[in-house]
């Protein structure tokens, strides 16, 4: 067998971790150039990666030269080379702007960039896991790095949303074990592959009550409604690169591993849960949006945003029958990956200028930041899924798939949740065209972070010209 | 690339690029940007004219794009929407030089023509759509974009028309996309065709077709201002003077108006809809509108929102012209849609003129006006007289024509709905025309801030557009039967819509 002299699966796991260790090594707040170096290659790997899953490559590797049953085994199809190239595209940006946002002497990054790499290899070895147990080391791996990042601000506050983050987080992986571990004694492995023809129609008791475990563990990860309770204070609390991090990315993770069950050896179980999920994510659109509207801080009001566009991602469940399910939730992720970390980054840069965190404080600040302002409503543009965003092509995705199988509810509500979205986002821009109040002052802001804010948020709008390709990606057979 | 994709292209590119690049520079670059704004208005002038005379002789101008598989960003020059492009593509130019003298010395400049040209793009886009999913998305970055300008003051009034303004469209927004959503899941796609596509459904979906066609209309009535969708429009009017001429009496309205044109004829095909027996009452909700309107108009003491009843009322006429069926009635409809603009915005021009120079904001304010600007007052009576269908005027041709098209369809009821609103007309604009020529001039203005310069009544940016408008109104008024009128072209477009059927 001819093996590339760079396999991208190991690298993309290595580097993140060779630079974090290197991080961690230089001392507190250092490392930011080393991490863009790294996240560049990345980047470069994705794409790579990307290319050849679309062109029909199979890429498996076997940890060692061991293969499954008896080694780990990662794999790569369509899905997971997606979620790491929006890993990876997310990152990058955001590592630019952390690297401003984040004064040498500021104690509240004093961990973001060994963090920030171990969070980013624990996602992208998530991707590309082929097995359960792999998967649960990778999910804790996260999590725990997630919460570190929380933690990192320091403030009381803070402390406190981490250690409620960390009971969510720890309960959710908790769940998840206890059902790997009912699945193994039933089959005897926690190969994905070798489950697969394992798992038919006519499952024991036990493998029902596994699945309810994983599923409900790792929805408390994702902050489905009614597990949302610990995400606005751990994003709204966060600084804002961190804040973005997690909003984007984190959350993406846990509902990528339902998906990967779903789609692979639990997918004569699951689908019994399908209209409970779709139940609980249009309860999140409403509830989310409504959290959002009454907001008075900025940042509290982007994260209860996130709460109600991760319910879009599980309206999906019930329709996954149909090709353009998966595609529309994948499209979803990438649309509120992309223009959520731009609209985090945006508020960043807002409440450094403003001196403060509220909505009512922007008053003008579309005269005195036009480019932040400008990635605020491109980001709010794709939330509301206004086209020509990648917001629209998941909505429009999500509204065929439902009318093909004739779910008028779902159409119900993905166009309701759009409005209510324009509610929340019009509440922040239209304080923004106000003529400055002669009181204020804004504090200049360095162009960077300006730009990368603005950078992510425009991508989420033009994503939505150029769908073609990732749809392929999604569509490749390996 | 072929020239004949370029070209469509090159027509969003030549007011998007511009704008863009406007956003970027500094408010007191006034040379760069006026430069840039003048020469994109008249580089766009000159590739609709090529476009103009490709189309006439039945060229193909057209470029796609796939967005997703299966869901295509598409463009064409076809008869129809090179109406519309023409219009606006003139209007345009006229708007941004009197723009420019308007917003002369005033903040944000920059922001103002930014959002103006991308408000631009978005029109020729919606003209040249050659899909419902296109149109929708230019239909959406239209709201999108005016939205800005509505704001553009930065005060709570401006604040709270933005706001009315955006829950409206929005609203409509949804309801357009969930009846394109659904056409798209019957039929596959939502291609525009000459005699419509929906037909190709069996009688089985005239119940989901009619509920669609009531979704669409819904969608598109907000923007075309048709009673009771309407509410936004006056509010809107406080926006600054270039932006209500252009937008709320030309390009938003417009796109409305020109976007119920497509949904009649070249997505149902306006035999399949009268066979749905979807014409009448779309026709009836035209007439409503038209009487309501007028019937507004008529107590508006602010000079702007009367002017904006009126469009509410006018606009209308184009609804009622696409709702009478027979070629005569779609002719009468299509060249109102020309004429109308040309005359609303001369109108509009000439309150801002009022506005600025005077400080005369109100109908009653108007006494004398017209001793100290003649020849802003000159414009605003042939606006007003082609409103009201006086003869000479283009308001004349339009109204012969939808009568005409009226007595055809024999529905007699629609040539009083006509006559009702062309003496309202006359009641709510003779009392503005008396006020301004024959009341005496009163002691002081309300505010003067542009001294008269000899036969300068205003500054000349400002008084060259709307003449130049109201030389246009006389002129499709006397030179109706030429080959190169608006009505030369809505009779083109009549016959490749009514394939088969003799046209006037």
């Amino acid at each position: 067998m001819n093996e590339p002299l760079i396999d991208p699966l190991v690298w993309l796991i290595l580097l993140p971790l060779a630079w974090a260790t290197l991080a961690f090594v230089l001392g507190p707040g250092r490392g930011g150039w080393l991490a863009i170096a790294g996240l560049v290659a990345q980047c470069w790997l994705a794409f790579n990666l990307a290319q050849q899953v679309s062109a029909g490559v199979a890429v498996v590797h076997a940890v060692g030269g061991w293969g499954a049953p008896l080694g780990i085994d990662l794999a790569v199809d369509g899905l997971s080379a997606a979620m790491l190239l929006l890993t990876q595209t997310v990152a990058l940006p955001l590592a630019i702007y952390a690297r401003s946002y984040f004064k040498a002497s500021d104690p509240a990054g004093a961990g973001f960039w060994p963090l920030t790499g171990f969070l980013i290899a624990g996602m992208n070895a998530l991707f590309v896991s082929a097995d359960l147990f792999n998967l649960y080391v990778t999910l804790e791996l996260v999590g725990l790095a997630a919460v570190g990042l929380v933690a990192a601000g320091g403030g009381a506050q803070q402390v406190a949303a981490a250690l409620r983050y960390l009971f969510a987080t720890l309960v959710g992986s908790g769940a998840y074990l206890l059902g790997v571990a009912l699945i193994y004694g039933v089959y005897g492995t926690v190969s994905i592959a070798t489950l697969l023809p394992l798992v038919t129609n006519e499952v024991p008791r036990l493998v029902w009550i596994a699945s309810a475990l994983i599923v409900s563990g790792l929805i408390l990860k994702t902050a489905l409604f009614p597990f949302h309770f610990w995400l606005p204070p751990a994003h709204g609390g966060a600084p804002a690169p961190v804040s973005a991090l997690l909003s984007a990315l984190v959350v993406k993770a846990s509902f990528y591993l339902i998906l990967r069950l779903w789609l692979g050896p639990l997918q004569s179980v699951l689908p019994a849960f399908g209209w409970l999920l779709a139940l609980l994510g249009a309860a999140a659109i409403f509830w989310g949006s409504w959290q959002a509207i009454r907001a008075v801080k900025l940042k509290r009001l982007i994260a209860y945003s996130t709460v109600a566009q991760l319910g879009y991602l599980f309206l999906i469940f019930p329709l996954l029958a149909a090709p353009a399910a998966l595609q529309a939730a994948v499209m979803q992720a990438f649309a509120h990956g992309l223009a959520k970390a731009g609209m985090f980054a945006a508020a960043g840069v807002l409440i450094k200028a403003t001196g403060q965190d509220t909505v009512a404080g922007l008053a003008g600040a579309v005269e005195r930041l036009p480019v932040t302002m400008f990635a605020f409503a491109l980001s709010g543009i794709t939330l509301m899924g206004l086209p020509p965003s990648s917001g629209f092509l998941a909505k429009w995705q999500i509204i065929q798939a439902a009318l093909a199988q004739g779910h008028w509810i779902i159409v119900v509500v993905v166009l309701a949740g759009g409005l209510l979205a324009a509610v929340y986002v019009f509440r922040v821009l239209r304080l923004g065209f106000l003529s400055t109040p002669e009181n204020v002052t804004f504090t200049p802001v360095s162009r960077v972070l300006e730009w990368s804010a603005f950078a992510l948020a425009a991508a989420s709008v033009l994503l939505g010209l150029r769908g073609v390709e990732l749809i392929q990606l999604l569509g490749a057979r390996t | 690339m072929t020239s004949y994709e370029l070209v469509p292209l090159a027509v969003l590119a030549s007011s998007l690029l511009p704008g863009l690049i406007i956003f970027a520079l500094p408010d007191g670059w006034v040379g760069v940007r006026t430069s840039l704004n003048v020469f994109a208005a008249i580089g766009k002038l000159g590739l609709v004219a090529l476009l103009l005379d490709g189309v006439a002789a039945g060229e193909n101008y057209g470029v796609r794009y796939a967005v997703l598989p299966g869901l295509e960003l598409s463009l064409q020059a076809d008869a129809l929407g090179m109406l519309f492009i023409t219009l606006s593509a003139v209007l345009w130019l006229f708007t941004t030089l009197y723009a420019i003298g308007y917003l002369e010395d005033k903040p944000r400049r920059s922001r103002f023509f930014g959002f103006f040209n991308l408000c631009v793009t978005a029109t020729m886009g919606i003209s040249m759509a050659a899909n419902l999913f296109t149109f929708f998305v230019f239909y959406e970055l239209l709201t999108l974009s005016t939205f800005p300008l509505v704001v553009h003051r930065g005060t709570d009034k401006a604040m709270k028309g933005g706001t009315i303004y955006l829950a409206y469209t929005l609203l409509g927004g949804t309801a357009l996309l969930t009846g394109i959503v659904w056409l798209h899941h019957l039929l596959g796609h939502t291609e525009f065709a000459h005699a419509g596509i929906a037909a190709a459904l069996g009688p089985e979906y005239a119940g989901q077709l009619k509920i669609i066609f009531l979704l669409l209309i819904t969608g598109l009535g907000v923007k075309t201002a048709m009673v009771p969708l309407h509410g936004w429009l006056p509010q809107a009017m406080v926006a600054p003077a270039p932006v209500s001429a252009l937008l709320h009496a030309v390009a938003v309205v417009k796109a409305g108006a020109f976007g119920i044109v497509r949904i009649v004829y070249e997505v149902y095909g306006v035999e399949f809809a009268q066979s749905l027996e979807l014409l009448l009452p779309l026709a009836i909700f035209a007439s409503v509108t038209i009487v309501w309107g007028s019937l507004r108009a008529l107590f508006q003491d602010d000079l702007k929102k009367r002017l904006a009843f009126s469009t509410v009322s006018q606009v209308s006429y184009i609804v009622l012209g696409v709702a009478l069926f027979g070629p005569i009635g779609t002719i009468g409809g299509l060249v109102h849609l020309v004429h109308q603009g040309i005359m609303k915005i001369t109108l509009f021009f000439c309150a801002g003129n009022y506005a600025e120079t005077l400080g005369i904001h109100k109908v009653s304010e108007m006494d004398g006006a017209g001793r100290r600007m003649p020849l802003t007052t000159l414009a605003f009576s042939i606006g007003a007289l082609g409103m009201m269908g006086a003869p000479l005027t283009a308001g004349a041709v339009s109204k012969a024509w939808l009568i005409d098209g009226a007595l055809a369809a024999s529905m007699d009821w629609a040539v009083w709905v006509l006559w009702t609103s062309s003496l309202l007309n006359a009641a709510y604009f003779l009392p503005i025309l008396w006020r301004a020529w024959f009341r005496p001039v009163p002691v002081a203005w309300p505010e003067e801030h542009i001294p008269r310069h000899g036969w300068r009544e205003t500054a000349w940016l400002l008084l060259l557009p709307p003449l130049v408008t109201a030389a246009a109104t006389l002129a499709a008024g006397t030179l109706s039967d030429s080959d190169v009128t608006p009505l030369a072209w809505a009779k083109l477009i009549a016959e490749r819509e009514y394939v088969g059927r003799s046209v006037p």
